[in-house]
């Protein structure tokens, strides 16, 4: 059952998601940059905050406990097993029979619930004011993925990422209505996942302004650097789900070099694009008032079920 | 021979005899602790025991010769009483080893007195569960309610425990009444036993009668909407094992009395039926967990979150009902293989938590979540067991609430090939409800643990807090080892589970095809999950992180104060309290809640902010139910008059009539 | 369930009208409401091509130049130069609580393809199954009615319920006769001069346009 091939592919994929995840970060800063008519850092410059942030010492609130210092690990596990899981390159995974969409869906609930307790842990305003608010985001977001998840499993009738996307991708020359609603919603969702303008802004100083940063306020060091990696790699993770299920084209099938080896460039392509059309949009977009966020997550949900409607009705 | 019949009888009856040695030394604290608490948990491991092994053979059945003269005692243990005894012994062995820790000298009832109840409770659940015919059912049922009622009121000293536990027997007399008008409806003209009553044929206008009892009644003790209202009430006044007993035993009981009239005793199924309870499970699930995010008290917020637990159940049971009804009976075993799943995890999980809550308390005397924080640091033991229980009941991979939860989604993606065109369009609707849920869930759980045990101590005193004891420990580690457990080998209970869905659907999930560690119900490509890979990647990754970090750079660590902003002042009040982390769910579901705000002014010499949260239906059914009973009786106080001449009067013409009609 | 590509483009159109449908419905400035409703009307005007193009029923290319017309070049113009004469160009709205209205549009949707199910199996063209969505996108459309307390916005609810039916008349019947659509056209116009002329009273009367201040026309 298990393909030395399909050995070598998947390893491949995990090793080429964990070491290229800041290249696509740095690719959206830069084009942020860009596009507000600033030169930008450089596409590498992920990597060299990692490796300063690497070489530092690691400083611990008096309060943190056990689950503060093992919280950065835990999340950088789940981030690894969902690169894991998500077919990037082939869609022959040894590992896919691990977790479906929904266990996916699980993979970034598990991230969340901990790294809300470890902001919680240190006993601060602004540790709790991030979870509640990241907990807010998750609450709504968490079950717009799974509808948007869904959709694509009614239309495939599977719930393994490596069978939807075998099916999508063969299915060429036939326009889904539903998804269509389910890319808007899976849009929507990615950005406020992932810490983007208009749900909440990276790079923001602001401590009351702040969602995601404010959970990680206290980290420093290497547990910040595993940190920032996960929100890489979170971030590379949505872009390849986005790409699956809407873009299949050119993932190859089953565990043929060749066809891997074409994958590349044409995941990189779509990756670059991807990122700029995000870079685009937080652009000209403004981040909107905390408590429009439930509203914009809440929209994205209903979006999401509306395509399951549609499915049933338009496609059934 | 009928082995473990006879088994479990003979420790239902030694818990009996549990009690009454209990009652002779009611103050001796160390017997009851030591030695008769523990006899008890030995005992709930023999039942569970048996019940595994009754689970793969054929139905026993037994006649006990006590009760009426011509309707004695049957009883009988198939596949469906077993798998519930399982879930009685498995948790009720934790359960009562954490008692023979907690229980103290000096809190309202008498340490034997307790021992008594207790023992008095399991042994009515085990009877109810293993009851063939209507009277010993309603016996037992009673007896259930009756021990339960004065376990509640352990502390009977406070009034407000007295007024929980007087709303718990009412709404359960409320709903056994409703039982009993089933059980009078199904059995026909033959007599009470089981096996008659599975041999009638209803006329569909009176089975959907009995079914609308059934569920009534049932319902009633499960804490179904809009009958839930004494869980709140009576699990935060019970003490901790109590609570943690009645939510994850209790609450089951009434589930398996619903699957016994609906699947065995009525065996038919309309298909709208099925649409009621899952309408009605939803609407439990959803307003159960709303309200639990908004609650200060941490177990009327368990509490909450039990309401909501068993509005998934319930879920799971309508979809089974309706896919039985239009003959999908895969797919009706999947669905029933989910509600199952869910009332073992559930009563795991739960159970846990409400221990914890236990301990917590014992230590701190504090159940407001406002006075607690911190507790980390004095009580590791209980924080990290509690910590698998918090992550166990959002729904999180590898513990065993995901398995549940993954059932049940899938049965709804399988779905929508329903004859009835509004079934179709109401499934995505149904399990976007579900998932909403789940997803409100996991948030209240973070409130629930981070505000207790992480953060900052809120209040001085718990600095003194002590950890759990070597009993208490026991328990909570027997606990936390079944979550774990029931989440890593999924394939091992639904090969269980499926035992029960064979007897009461006729098709079982039973789809190890790919062996022991995945878990693909359908098909492999359809669906597969492996909690047992998916914890080992993730271990392995941290391992080789950990390592790595290790290697190339350095594990140095500094201590220094929290960030603050420049604000030098900050005190461990400036965390959030439970109404701060509640309060975007409660601007969010606003029309939900009944609340009452008090706003300080800037005037105010001492500022306080205060925010009552309460329930719309207690106003909108309860209280005018109320009113309108109270009217009635001033009606009916007319005919008190008080003095002797008129009940003379009364008994002089009642005899007047009787003698003309009567001719 | 492979279908030809044209109805596979319709069905497309036919989503994105409802998705226009359920942005307005969401829309809080009035700039961007008038732009979604100019957006539907092109929406429309494509998908009554199509139709045309594909079962080679001219007076339906007319329709869709009517369509284009009316729709996306004049009403729009006339709608901004009202705003902007009526000085509520940057108004933005308070909506209160849009999850509530879009689950109720939800449960709008739903009832709409249920009740359409029937009727599209008994219809013979190609675009039958977007029957439903027609009349989610009317009944969307007089939520939207329903919800708003300013004027203009009232008014472009209705305007998009008469999308809504030109977009059923297509999809079930290939639309109207010729007659009907002019008389339809003509209708529309006059509404909108004689709102406009109301709109320019109401301000004049109350100072502001939203509609709550006629409540206090009633006798107390």
């Amino acid at each position: 059952m298990i393909s030395w091939a399909g050995l070598v592919a998947q390893l491949t994929e995990i090793v080429l998601a964990v070491l290229l995840a800041p290249v696509l970060l740095g690719w959206v800063n830069q084009c942020r940059a860009w596009l507000q008519n600033k030169s930008g850092p450089g596409i590498l410059q992920p990597y060299r905050t990692l490796r300063k942030l690497f070489a530092k010492e690691a400083v611990l609130a008096h309060t943190a406990s056990p689950l503060f210092r093992a919280t950065p690990y835990v999340l950088f596990a789940c981030m690894c097993l969902a690169a894991a899981i998500v077919p990037t390159l082939g869609t022959d995974l040894p590992f896919s029979p691990a977790a479906d969409a929904i266990a996916l869906v699980g993979i970034f609930a598990l991230a969340r619930v901990f790294i809300s307790l470890a902001a919680m842990d240190i006993g601060t305003a602004f540790g709790t004011l991030g979870a509640r608010r990241e907990m807010m985001v998750g609450f709504l977001a968490e079950p717009a993925l799974l509808m948007v998840l869904f959709t694509a499993s009614l239309i495939s009738h599977s719930t393994s990422l490596a069978t939807i996307v075998e099916r999508l991708a063969h299915m060429k020359f036939v326009i889904y209505p539903s998804l269509a609603f389910a890319g808007v919603a899976f849009t929507m969702v990615s950005l406020a996942e992932n810490a983007r303008i208009p749900v909440d802004n990276p790079s923001t100083h602001l401590e009351l302004t702040m969602i995601h940063e404010a959970m990680v306020l206290e980290y420093s060091g290497r547990h910040l650097a595993l940190i920032e990696w996960s929100a890489a790699l979170k971030l590379f993770v949505y872009s390849c789900i986005g790409i699956a299920l809407f873009f299949p084209f050119g993932i190859a099938e089953g565990g043929d070099a060749l066809g891997l080896l074409l994958a590349l460039p044409a995941l990189a392509a779509k990756l670059a694009v991807g990122g700029f059309a995000m870079a685009v949009i937080e652009t000209l977009s403004a981040k909107m008032r905390i408590f429009r966020a439930p509203e914009f997550l809440g929209t994205a949900f209903l979006l999401a079920v509306l395509a399951m409607l549609i499915h049933l009705l338009l496609e059934g | 021979m009928p082995g473990a019949l006879h088994l479990i009888l003979s420790v239902i009856l030694l818990w009996l005899a549990l009690g009454l040695v209990g009652v002779f030394f009611p103050r001796n604290l160390r017997l009851v602790s030591r030695i008769l608490f523990p006899a008890g948990a030995l005992g709930a491991l023999l039942v569970a025991s048996a019940a595994l092994e009754a689970l793969g053979g054929d139905p026993r059945t037994l006649v006990l010769p006590l009760g009426l003269p011509d309707l004695p005692f049957h009883l009988r243990l198939d596949a469906l009483s077993a798998f519930f005894l399982l879930l009685l012994g498995a948790v009720t062995a934790g359960i009562s080893v954490f008692a023979s820790g907690y229980f103290r000298q000096g809190e309202g009832t008498a340490p034997g007195l307790q021992c008594l109840y207790y023992h008095v409770f399991i042994a009515s659940m085990a009877m109810v569960l293993l009851a063939d015919d209507a009277y010993a059912f309603m016996v037992f049922w009673e007896t259930m309610a009756l021990s339960s009622y004065f376990l509640v009121t352990s502390d009977h000293t406070k009034a407000e425990i007295r007024r929980a536990g007087f709303l718990y027997l009412l709404i359960a007399h409320v709903g056994a009444i409703g039982i009993l008008l089933c059980f009078g409806l199904l059995h026909g003209t033959g007599d009470y036993t089981f096996d008659t009553m599975r041999k009638v044929q209803l006329a569909p206008f009176w089975a959907t009668v009995a079914f609308g009892l059934a569920l009534f009644g049932f319902g009633a003790k499960a804490g179904m909407l809009p009958l839930h209202v004494w869980l709140p009430e009576a699990h935060p006044a019970a003490p901790s094992p109590v609570s943690a007993l009645m939510s994850a035993v209790m609450l089951k009981t009434a589930i398996y009395g619903l699957l016994r009239v609906l699947f065995d005793l009525l065996h038919m199924q309309v298909w709208w039926w099925g649409v009621v309870i899952l309408v009605l499970g939803l609407a439990t699930a959803l307003y159960g967990v709303i309200f639990s995010a908004v609650q200060t008290d941490m177990k009327r917020l368990l509490a909450y979150s039990s309401i909501e637990n068993i509005g998934f159940i319930l879920v799971g049971i309508g979809l089974a009902v309706t896919f039985q009804a239009y003959g999908m009976r895969a797919l009706a075993a999947l669905a029933l293989t989910a509600a199952l799943y869910h009332s073992i995890n559930h009563a795991f999980f739960k159970s846990l938590l409400f221990l914890a809550t236990g301990s917590v308390l014992h230590a701190t005397h504090e159940r407001a979540l406002g006075k607690l924080g911190g507790l980390m640091h004095r009580m590791p033991w209980v924080a990290w067991l509690a910590l698998v229980g918090t992550l166990a009941i959002a729904g999180l991979p590898p513990l065993n609430g995901f398995v549940s939860e993954w059932l049940l989604l899938q049965a709804f993606l399988f779905s929508p090939n329903l004859p009835h065109a509004y079934l179709n369009m109401l499934v995505p609707v149904a399990a976007a409800a579900v998932v909403l849920a789940a997803a409100l869930a996991g948030y209240v759980m973070v409130k629930f643990y981070g505000v207790v045990f992480l953060g900052q101590p809120r209040e001085p005193g718990l600095a003194t807090a002590h950890d759990a004891g070597i009993w208490e420990r026991v328990g909570l580690i027997w606990l936390a080892a079944g979550c774990i457990a029931l989440g890593v080998a999924p394939v091992a209970v639904i090969g269980v589970i499926d035992a029960v869905s064979g007897q009461l659907l006729g098709n079982t999930l039973g789809a190890n095809a790919s062996g022991w560690m995945f878990l693909t119900p359908i098909s492999a490509e359809r669906a597969s999950y492996a909690p047992f890979l998916f914890l080992i990647v993730i271990l392995f990754v941290w391992f080789l992180t950990w390592l790595a970090v290790r290697q190339y750079y350095h594990g140095g660590v500094r201590r220094a104060p929290p960030w603050d902003c420049g604000f030098p002042a900050q005190t461990a009040r400036m965390q959030d309290t439970a109404e701060g982390f509640g309060q975007p769910i409660r601007q969010v579901f606003e029309p939900f809640f009944r609340m009452q705000r008090e706003l300080p002014t800037p005037f105010d010499a001492e500022p306080r902010y205060r925010v009552t949260v309460d329930d719309h239906l207690w106003h909108w059914l309860y209280l005018p139910m109320v009113r309108v009973t109270e009217l009635l009786t001033r009606v009916v106080t007319l005919l008190q008059r008080g003095r002797i001449s008129v009940y003379l009067t009364y008994s002089f013409v009642t005899l007047l009539i009787l003698l003309l009609f009567v001719k | 369930m492979h279908l030809p590509m044209i109805s596979q483009i319709i069905n497309l159109l036919a989503a994105i009208l409802l998705l226009l449908s359920f942005a307005m419905l969401t829309q809080r400035r009035i700039l961007s409401l008038i732009n979604l409703f100019a957006l539907q009307g092109f929406t429309l005007t494509l998908s009554t091509l199509v139709v045309a193009w594909s079962t080679g029923q001219h007076h339906l290319y007319y329709s869709a130049a009517l369509t284009f017309v009316l729709k996306v070049l004049l009403l729009p113009w006339i709608l901004h130069r009202l705003i902007r004469k009526l000085n509520v160009k940057w108004d933005v709205e308070t909506l209160i609580n849009i999850p509530t209205t879009m689950l109720v549009g939800i449960a709008l949707v739903i009832l709409a393809f249920n009740v359409a199910l029937p009727i599209s199996q008994l219809a013979g063209t190609i675009a039958k199954s977007t029957l439903g969505i027609a009349l989610a996108c009317v009944l969307l459309a007089f939520l939207t009615m329903i919800t708003r307390s300013k004027a203009v916005p009232q008014v472009i609810g209705f305007l998009a319920m008469e999308n809504g039916l030109v977009f059923a008349a297509t999809s079930a019947t290939y639309g109207m006769p010729m007659v009907v659509e002019f008389g339809i056209a003509l209708d529309v116009m006059v509404g909108m001069v004689i709102l406009g002329v109301f709109f320019f009273q109401i301000r004049e009367r109350f100072e502001s346009l939203d509609i709550r201040h006629l409540e206090k026309l009633k006798e107390e």
